[in-house]
């Protein structure tokens, strides 16, 4: 099989990952900001997932190879892979990443309301969810602070 | 690889043309300056991304992300909007040439590492030829039920799960402390102040015949996600999800001081702290009965399991172990989102009561 058929997902999960990293980088809108890492966690999701099909498996919950269900599945492989491959006369895909991106992806919902719970913090305090407003008012507000030390000590 | 079977070539299809689609969503997202559109197309993006995975045979995480990332995050991502801005600031092009190239180079470098990865669809890869197929041989003697992923998650990795619940509850707990538990919000009204309803209304008839309908629906399903995930997919993150999505429609249209009322926000901050005690008091339980932490071999003391009905082919520990714990992640799971809707919701109301309307850019359009 050559590179651009066996390694698609791979390609993509590449270009989703950038492309959420891209939108991080670029913009200053917090929001827009966690919009992007939770692109580039969905990207990690891709990459497990990906990882773990077999070619010609089936979800991952067993079935009686001597059932309807099973002979339908196995006959639709070639009986020496299922006898490789098969576990019990079926083959299934990995079930070990999908518990690992079923927790993340829950995990990913709850910090990204904490990310969003700090930008609206952040709006409260600042009046602005772009970050170079915010850096502005720090830089103003320091200055102001150095002018009133300042000022203070000339007296 | 000697092509095990021709059907593989539609499904290659499939696989490609939806992975093209989540390309084709991203760039559309990196595009758009109106928040609110973004926040949308973060939910058809999540909804391709769910087919995806039921095409990958990961039936579990798909029917999480159709309900997280469809369902949750976009009601999440609407209440921060509605609290902060929903347009972003232009961006010149020059601004954009250092995390482009960055991306770029980066990029580069994966797609040149990724040659190293191994074949997609490979069975013999080490990911799949060695862990992974021996939870496949062994759930049914071990743990005897019938959905592999929910015995990895409940039981070889039961351990992980306790900490990704822990994180889930601490997430919570964090957006409460930052955003507080929108009690102010329930208090206004009974003070006799005017509440700001983020509601349907009291006109929309249709909405709210239909949300008294599908409420009661929505939890029965929950429920039958919460107990079938030992035969089929589901489990209590995906329950706890579903269950939230109820409490939360029902604020949408009721409003959310009837909501309050319902399930007052204390309730639920107890009840999340309470998910993470019983799953890890389960834990505890087998090492009261002589075994180690969270065995569920040795969950009833010893000798009552061999008296329980049918012993002799099921393995009763593991079976009401795993249920214990996937109640446990019910509670905290459904809890946390709650508390992180009120969080935003009580948040969006008292903001709104005390902005009132002289920012426009804090409003929705």
């Amino acid at each position: 099989m050559s590179f651009v058929t066996s390694h698609f997902n791979y390609v993509v999960v590449i270009v989703l990952m950038m492309g959420g990293l891209f939108i991080t980088f670029s913009t200053g809108n917090l929001i827009k900001r966690m919009i992007g890492l939770a692109i580039f966690q969905t990207s990690v999701g891709v990459l497990y997932i990906s990882l773990g099909k077999v070619a010609g498996g089936t979800a991952a919950i067993t079935i009686e190879a001597t059932s309807e269900a099973g002979r339908a599945l196995s006959s639709k492989l070639d009986p020496g892979y299922v006898a490789q491959y098969g576990v019990d006369g079926v083959v299934y895909s990995n079930p070990l990443p999908h518990v690992l991106i079923l927790t993340a992806i829950v995990v990913g919902v709850s910090t990204l309301a904490v990310g969003l719970a700090i930008a609206v913090r952040v709006r409260e305090a600042y009046g602005t969810v772009e970050a170079g407003e915010i850096a502005a008012a720090d830089q103003a507000a320091i200055a102001q602070a150095d002018r009133r030390k300042s000022g203070g000590r000339g007296r | 690889m000697s092509g095990p079977l021709a059907m593989l070539d539609v499904g290659a299809i499939i696989n490609g043309v939806l992975l093209v689609m989540l390309v084709v969503l991203m760039c559309a997202i990196a595009r758009v300056r109106n928040l609110l559109t973004a926040i949308l197309l973060m939910g058809v993006y999540s909804l391709v991304m769910a087919v995806w995975l039921t095409v990958m045979d990961a039936a579990d995480v798909a029917f999480t992300e159709a309900v997280v990332g469809a369902g949750v995050s976009t009601v999440v991502l609407l209440g921060a909007i509605l609290l902060t801005r929903s347009e972003t600031a232009a961006i010149s092009w020059k601004a954009m040439i250092a995390p482009g190239l960055a991306v770029l180079v980066v990029g580069g470098l994966l797609v040149f590492a990724a040659q190293d990865l191994p074949d997609f669809g490979d069975p013999a890869s080490p990911a799949n030829a060695y862990v992974g197929k021996l939870y496949l041989e062994m759930t049914g003697g071990d743990i005897g039920a019938a959905n592999v992923v929910t015995a990895v998650l409940g039981s070889y990795r039961g351990f992980d799960t306790l900490g990704e619940t822990t994180v889930i509850f601490a997430a919570g707990l964090g957006v409460a402390l930052m955003l507080g538990f929108g009690e102010r919000a329930m208090s206004d009204r009974e003070r006799g102040r005017m509440p700001v309803n983020v509601s349907a209304g009291e006109d929309h008839v249709v909405l709210r015949v239909m949300a008294k309908l599908l409420i009661p629906l929505i939890v029965l399903y929950a429920f039958y996600v919460q107990f079938h995930g030992d035969l089929g997919p589901g489990g209590g993150f995906q329950a706890g999800v579903i269950m939230a999505v109820a409490v939360i429609l029902h604020a949408l249209v009721f409003g959310l001081d009837a909501t309050m009322h319902a399930v007052r926000p204390g309730v639920a901050r107890a009840i999340a702290a309470l998910g993470v005690l019983v799953y890890a008091g389960v834990g505890i339980a087998n090492i009261v009965h002589g075994g180690t932490f969270l065995n569920y071999d040795y969950l009833f003391p010893p000798g009552v399991e061999a008296r329980l009905p049918d012993a002799a082919h099921h393995n009763w520990g593991q079976h009401f172990g795993i249920m214990a714990i996937e109640a446990g992640v019910l509670l905290t799971v459904a809890a946390t989102m709650i508390t992180v809707f009120y969080g935003f919701a009580g948040r969006s109301a008292e903001a709104v009561a005390v902005v009132g309307g002289d920012d426009t850019h804090g409003q929705n359009p």
